[in-house]
């Protein structure tokens, strides 16, 4: 990747919310949980398990400064202030790294939580396809985990290996998915799960005479069938749903769900914020059941 | 809860699977773990509101467990890893 | 008889032309895009070196990824036949024999009269093969040829936490931003990449005589890392090492021609 030219794995708008309709000062409990992944950072504040405030950004070069970034953004016009907050968790691969947090919780426990909580207690199967890594988690009516596999060792399948090859056709990421589709006819996927292999095959391809567009089919081909057989090690139950910046690429999306045979549940939240809702809401019940003191 | 523990890439699937209502947290896998892979936790990771300690896969070597159970695996007369020989209560499994 | 062995691998595409059981000529060209001309190039190549002609050959063997491209060929032979029987050619007494390319890396076990006992093969996962080391060399901005070098240089043992090639470019990235010595992430580079393919060793079976060919084993700091990694001494490599299979497959094709 040449310096120059900045990577686009971002192409979403930076976001805060508060809900100025709670009386937050009235709350028994004020959690707020923290969500650092390899590309965004969110911040989440509940009182008494209701959504008063977030923050939704880029993660920064190191996670501590992001944390704090992402909670004063998430209480940017809000008349709360740090100090009135009880309680805090930190969740995400940055996790350790929240200075703020009180305790951390991993990724897997915080994103049953917060789907639970953004799709309702139908939802059985989460899958979360990030920058970094694949979760595929099943839940029950309560959002426990009841089995779930994370791959963060193996780039197939994941944002960064969209990401390469998006660099590599010079496509940028929120273009992917359309283009993928205005093709005549489906290619055949590129065969090997390998990023770097499916590099050197998409260059071959582009050789052999295909167009970027069906180069850019057969790959979001292989990446749902590589997504598809890590969520079939979970199994997959209704109501299903995806979360993560690969929820935003239909070029693979619409091909996964084609395989799964389900529609994707939808929701008004914004779906990045699901780990750090969860977070939260882990704050929230922790403190409640007394497991846990408020500062 | 089964906790499926490893990775996979182009060439193939390493999981370990940890069964967390069936392990009683005994420690036998973590002591027969020639590579240290299992080891007990107070508190379930993955599921923070439950009490009690749990077997889990420590988190560097989850991240190569191909060749972290390799002594496990190269072996022609071993049938099965020790660690899933050793136990119990049936709470482990290995995916390859 | 003169026989040759052609291996259309992933990166080059190489030929032996075999007369009664000696070597007398070599041909290599990049694979490239096209491979049945890669082939014709490196026969015809091979063919002028040993100064002989295309009517003179009683038998052609084609091996490697590529082996399909390889239409001149009156038999195919599959790539674990081929470096076995390289593997006894060059060293009678080898047992465990390893073949590292640039997109394949496999591993046998070998038992008398060359029969195959075990084996393993890697050609899913760009982190266990040469593109591994080529592609930390980009990240690293050191041509290929000069990383093993560099590795020999650092006695100091840093871990390398990703295993996938893409992930590891960014760690050793990371690692250039904080200054890390440049021989010490090759180190770490060459070592995991060692631990990878001890493993596979590991699985097949190792034998004290141990074989390394495939182009990966010009590469010093490799060879060291996997002798580290597996406590051995010595791993015999032929002077070329990245015409093993083709000469197996030469090998290969007297055994038929007779």
């Amino acid at each position: 990747m040449s310096v120059d030219k900045q990577p686009e794995f971002w192409r979403w708008d930076e976001t805060n919310w508060v809900n100025r309709d709670i009386e937050w000062i009235n709350s028994e409990y004020i959690t707020l949980g923290i969500d650092i992944g390899s590309v965004s950072s969110q911040a989440v504040i509940m009182c008494d398990g209701e959504i008063y405030a977030y923050g939704n950004m880029r993660t920064g070069s190191n996670s501590p400064n992001s944390a704090r970034n992402a909670l004063e953004f998430a209480l940017e016009g809000a008349t709360m202030k740090e100090s009135d907050i009880h309680y805090c968790i930190g969740t995400g691969y940055g996790r350790v790294n929240v200075p703020m947090a009180d305790r951390s919780v991993t990724e897997i426990a915080c994103h049953a939580r917060g789907a639970n909580f953004i799709y309702g207690p139908s939802v059985r199967t989460v899958l979360d396809v990030g920058g970094q890594d694949i979760k595929a988690i099943r839940c029950d009516e309560k959002g426990k985990v009841t089995n779930f596999l994370m791959n963060d060792k193996c780039a197939a399948g994941t944002g960064r290996g969209m990401e390469v090859l998006s660099d590599l056709l010079s496509v940028s990421i929120g273009e992917v998915g359309d283009r993928s589709f205005d093709i005549e006819v489906e290619p055949s996927p590129v065969s090997s799960a390998c990023v770097v292999y499916a590099k050197s095959e998409a260059t071959a391809l582009l050789r052999q005479g295909l167009n970027t567009n069906e180069v850019l089919a057969a790959y979001c081909l292989a990446m749902a069938q590589r997504i598809w057989s890590l969520l079939e090690r979970v199994g997959v139950e209704p109501e299903f749903a995806i979360t993560g910046g690969m929820a935003k690429n239909r070029g693979v999306i619409d091909r996964l769900c084609k395989k799964v045979g389900l529609e994707p549940m939808k929701t008004r939240w914004d779906t990045q914020l699901a780990g750090a809702i969860g977070a939260a809401l882990f704050g929230y019940s922790l403190c409640r059941k007394g497991k846990s003191k408020r500062r | 809860m089964l906790a499926n523990y490893g990775y996979s890439d182009g060439s193939g699937d390493y999981f370990i699977t940890i069964d967390t209502q069936r392990c009683n947290a005994c420690g036998a896998c973590v002591m027969a773990c020639p590579s240290q892979v299992l080891v007990t936790v107070d508190e379930d990771p993955n599921d923070p509101e439950n009490d009690g300690p749990v077997v889990v896969a420590h988190g560097d070597r989850v991240r190569k467990l191909r060749y972290e159970c390799d002594p496990c695996k190269s072996t022609a007369n071993t049938t099965m890893p020790i660690c899933v020989v050793v136990c119990k209560t049936f709470a482990i499994s290995h995916s390859w | 008889m003169i026989t040759a062995g052609i291996d259309c691998g992933a990166k080059n595409t190489k030929t032996v032309v075999m007369r009664d059981g000696l070597i007398i000529g070599l041909g290599v060209v990049l694979t490239g895009f096209d491979q049945s001309v890669a082939v014709r190039q490196s026969l015809e190549m091979a063919l002028l070196n040993a100064g002989v002609s295309r009517k003179h050959l009683s038998c052609i063997a084609g091996t490697g990824s590529g082996a399909k491209a390889v239409s001149e060929a009156d038999v195919m032979v599959n790539e674990i036949k081929a470096m076995a029987e390289a593997g006894n050619y060059f060293f009678p007494s080898g047992r465990t024999i390893a073949d590292l390319g640039a997109e394949e890396a496999r591993t046998a076990r070998i038992g008398e009269k060359v029969t195959i006992v075990d084996f393993a093969i890697n050609d899913k996962c760009a982190a266990g093969t040469g593109s591994f080391i080529e592609a930390m060399g980009r990240a690293l901005e050191t041509p290929l040829e000069k990383m093993g070098e560099l590795a020999l240089l650092s006695d100091n043992s840093i871990p390398m936490n990703a295993q996938c090639t893409i992930f590891a470019e960014s760690e050793v990235v990371g690692l250039i931003h904080a200054k890390t010595p440049r021989e010490d992430i090759s180190k770490a580079i060459h070592d995991s990449l060692a631990s990878r393919i001890a493993s596979m060793i590991r699985r097949v079976g190792m034998h004290p005589d141990m074989v390394m060919m495939g182009g990966v084993a010009y590469n010093r700091g490799l060879v060291s890392a996997v002798q580290r990694e597996l406590g051995i001494e010595t791993i015999l490599i032929p002077e070329k090492p990245e015409y093993g299979a083709a000469t197996g497959a030469a090998v290969v094709a007297a055994n038929k021609g007779q």
